[in-house]
């Protein structure tokens, strides 16, 4: 009962915001609606049982991926309404195609064939149980080669990201530490022998 | 106790105001980026129900894969759009039409 009450208060949570994310005007409050709604997902997670995941999507998305939107959406300087023109007009569209998906995706998913069969019995799992065990072990024995490719995938972001946005400024007076670093005594310093001087 | 199709009507629910972002932001790339989020994310709750109902492991390590990809996915879009703001001084879709004919 406790169970249902939570799922239904974070699900109805989770539409709000989804539906405040494609509506409200400024994209900063789109992108604080989307990390409500990730913390709403992160709590139905931990309700069903995926307690490493949930953690992982509020550190790396409410902590990395939504900052780094809001970092984006803060410095570049956007002419709001410009962007909004045309809301209005395509909003019947969008409406009647969200709601003819929904009615499809529905109609499927409760026509009584898309259960478990009744083969399965969703277990609930003792306290000392640990999720992030159970799943570092299908992980690092199973899905090796999987996690070294995603391990590859974000180095290419890591590659992609900074090469794309890396800027080469001629004019800066930083130092070429490159440069000094190469620097040899024989190219700077010329000894010169000569005779002591008196008065 | 949760039922797997009230998640499954959930995730369906989620996926679908997303798709209508992406109808009613058509202009806004940062929106669209946003929408692309909430449908992985409907997904991911899809594997999760199912690893949970089922009694597998197997769907949360596909949710950990599909996090992983996302996560690259923003930052090369964010670092694009960046780039894109550089050089054009707009993010709006309706003047990126240089490779139109």
């Amino acid at each position: 009962m406790i169970e249902q009450t939570v799922f239904y208060f974070f699900a109805g949570l989770l539409l709000l915001a989804a539906t405040m994310v494609i509506t409200v005007k400024n994209p900063v409050h789109a992108a604080l609606s989307l990390v409500l709604a990730f913390f709403c997902s992160a709590a139905i997670w931990l309700l069903l049982q995926a307690e490493f995941l949930a953690i992982v999507l509020i550190l790396v998305y409410v902590g990395a991926v939504m900052v780094l939107f809001l970092f984006v959406i803060m410095m570049l300087d956007i002419n709001l309404t410009v962007l909004r023109e045309g809301f209005s007009r395509f909003l019947p569209v969008g409406i009647s195609v969200a709601v003819l998906m929904a009615v499809s995706m529905g109609l499927v998913i409760t026509s009584g064939r898309f259960t478990t069969g009744g083969n399965y019995e969703a277990l609930k799992h003792a306290a000392d149980y640990s999720n992030t065990r159970e799943l570092g072990i299908a992980l690092f024995t199973d899905y090796l080669y999987p996690f070294e490719i995603a391990g590859a995938i974000l180095l290419l972001a890591i590659v992609a990201a900074i090469s794309l946005t890396l800027r080469k400024r001629p004019d800066t007076k930083t130092p070429k530490v490159e440069k000094q670093v190469a620097v040899h005594r024989a190219g700077h310093v010329r000894l010169v022998r000569m005779e002591a001087e008196k008065e | 106790m949760i039922d797997l199709t009230q998640v499954l009507l959930l995730a369906a629910m989620l996926f679908c105001i997303s798709v209508a972002g992406i109808f009613i932001n058509r202009k806004n790339i940062i929106i669209l980026l946003m929408c692309i989020e909430l449908m992985l994310l409907s997904v991911n709750m899809n594997f999760i129900a199912f690893a949970y109902f089922l009694n597998d492991i197997k769907g949360q390590i596909f949710v950990f894969f599909i996090l992983t990809v996302a996560a690259a996915e923003s930052a090369i879009g964010l670092a694009i759009l960046s780039v894109l703001f550089r050089n054009r001084n707009t993010i709006n879709v309706k003047d990126l039409d240089t490779m139109k004919g």
